[in-house]
């Protein structure tokens, strides 16, 4: 055996979070919070409501600028980059309140996804070059395949959004960030307000996106089945500090979780 | 056909003619609005430029028409993009009532620059197009009336086709349903508000172009840009096909009042004012408009 397995075998760490700092006004959202991403890994972040998970989230796909800390991404410092532009590095995120465009088709959404990916501009679109048309074509056909059949969708492409039950729209949620191809997807809630059947489908499809597409997977969560089930680490947040991180079993057994969640007199 | 019926239908028909002009005013109030949420109330004054820049073309440089109406159309892009980088821009996140303020000083800023680069007097553009009347059966249309109106159909499917069909139109429709998600997304959403106002300024050009070529260029041009605000309020403010039905319902409506109240009033014009009842009307009973979407404010 060459080499040492230990090395060999740990992966870098794709996304770092390096004390965080971001308050409104007077009220700290999140206070020194500190975060690393194995790449390929499925990390989820859990804590009480109010936590500052979302405010995470949105510091790492680039809507609220922290007053301190760094967000460093794929080993460049984003922290100054807006959220379009991190769009195209290949960060990519559903949302907690499906936010599709509703008056769309899904394929209109899906396809959006994919913007941030190409190249032909404004004014060639507009004039239907030949170049912009074969994006076009190529960017179908992909879509078609990558995430459509991928998901399971393929007889909604044509559904207005707003039309379609409330799974299918989170699962319409995480096509169009597929789309993008993202590098990593930061998902907010995803089976939040699912039935069972759905949060079965959902959990199956992020662990799809993770084992075959090799997409790195940050998830805010508050069903702790889905959570412990799918993750490979999980960071803990208590208002606004990270109060604890490691695996599933670690997390499970930490005497300042347990005290977050239950109160006081529990732990 | 009887007289009276041949009255209706003409009636109709120049209602139908001024509701595609209407439209196409609309047209450029909705597609700032729907990208910003900024109600532009210099939408009159981008008109009334883009009519001048187009006269100053024909007369100067002797363009032909076509050359004219493209070179104050790209004129009024620049425009657009650069009123939006330099005086909207730095307001981004100000009360919706400050911006407001802004578009009507603005309004007044255009109107004196007009005036000092080409006088209070009234224009009106070398003739374009054939003199005779359209005839279509037993209606009588005028021609100035008539190509004009082709224009603005034209301008307005052009537009529409736009939002319905380029990415770039489905990346701005995107941005006026969720500008969080359209961000996140990788669409930057500035380069779409800059886009938005110059878009709105070209369709304002081409639609005071139009109104030139109907009743003089003067200044005063933009003050039709507000006459058309019953239109987009009609036909829901964020909403294209809404302002080509407002355009067409307020267009016959003034026209049939013109046509049969207005000569037994002695003087007064029902048509004047229709439009602004049916704005008060809207508001009371439909404030979102017939096509406009309903605000749902979720805190």
């Amino acid at each position: 055996m060459t080499g040492s397995p230990g090395v060999e075998g740990e992966s870098r760490d794709i996304l770092s979070v390096e004390g965080l700092s971001l308050s409104f006004g007077g009220l700290a959202a999140l206070a020194d919070v500190n975060l690393s991403v194995r790449e390929g890994s499925i990390t989820g972040i859990i804590g009480p409501n109010g936590a500052g998970k979302t405010s995470l989230l949105n510091c790492i796909s680039g809507f609220y600028r922290p007053q301190r800390g760094r967000v460093t991404f794929d080993g460049k410092d984003v922290t100054r980059v807006a959220p379009d532009r991190r769009a195209a590095l290949g960060i990519g995120r559903t949302f907690q309140n499906v936010a599709l465009f509703e008056g769309m088709s899904v394929l209109d959404n899906v396809k959006l996804g994919a913007h941030a990916r190409l190249r032909s501009g404004i004014l060639s679109t507009m004039a239907f070059t030949p170049r912009a048309r074969r994006e076009e074509l190529e960017l179908r056909e992909q879509v078609e395949n990558e995430v459509f059949d991928f998901l399971e969708i393929e007889h909604l492409r044509h559904r207005t959004v707003g039309s379609l039950a409330y799974g299918l729209q989170k699962r319409v949620d995480l096509a169009r960030a597929l789309a993008m191809r993202p590098r990593i997807l930061l998902l907010d809630e995803p089976v939040a307000g699912m039935n069972e059947e759905e949060t079965e489908d959902m959990a199956r499809f992020i662990l799809d996106v993770q084992e075959e597409r090799g997409v790195t997977i940050v998830l805010i969560e508050h069903d702790m089945g889905v959570v412990m089930d799918l993750c490979d680490r999980i960071a803990v947040l208590s208002f606004g500090e990270r109060i604890a991180a490691g695996t599933p079993d670690e997390v499970r057994r930490d005497p300042e979780v347990i005290r977050a969640y239950l109160g006081e007199e529990a732990a | 056909m009887s007289e009276g019926l041949v009255h209706l239908l003409q009636l109709l028909v120049s209602g139908v003619v001024t509701g595609g002009i209407y439209a196409l005013v609309a047209m450029g109030f909705v597609v700032v609005y729907k990208a910003t949420r900024v109600i532009n109330f210099a939408t009159g004054e981008f008109m009334m430029l883009g009519a001048f820049f187009a006269w100053t073309a024909m007369g100067a440089v002797q363009a032909p028409f076509v050359v004219a109406l493209l070179a104050a159309v790209a004129a009024s892009a620049l425009l657009g993009m650069a009123t939006e980088r330099l005086v909207l821009r730095p307001l981004l996140g100000q009360r919706t009532i400050s911006v407001i303020m802004v578009t009507i000083g603005l309004a007044a800023i255009f109107k004196g620059l007009a005036q000092i680069a080409w006088s209070g007097d009234y224009r009106s553009y070398p003739s374009i197009f054939p003199r005779a009347p359209i005839e279509l059966g037993p209606i009588l249309l005028p021609s100035r009336q008539f190509y004009p109106f082709l224009i603005a159909v034209a301008a307005i499917a052009l537009v529409g086709l736009g939002f319905r069909f380029t990415r770039t139109g489905v990346a701005m429709r995107a941005t006026a349903d969720d500008q969080m998600a359209a961000f996140g997304m990788g669409i930057d959403i500035r380069r779409i508000f800059s886009l938005s106002w110059s878009l709105a300024a070209m369709t304002a050009a081409v639609a005071g172009i139009v109104v030139g070529i109907i009743g003089g260029i003067s200044p005063q041009l933009g003050a039709i840009g507000l006459r058309t605000f019953p239109v987009v309020i009609l036909g829901g403010l964020d909403s294209i096909g809404g302002a080509l039905v407002g355009g067409v319902i307020i267009g016959v409506l003034e026209n049939l009042a013109g046509g049969y109240v207005d000569p037994l009033l002695d003087g007064a014009s029902l048509k004047e004012v229709v439009p602004f009842v049916v704005l008060v009307l809207t508001l009371m009973v439909r404030p979102y408009g017939l096509f406009g979407t309903r605000e749902v404010e979720r805190l």
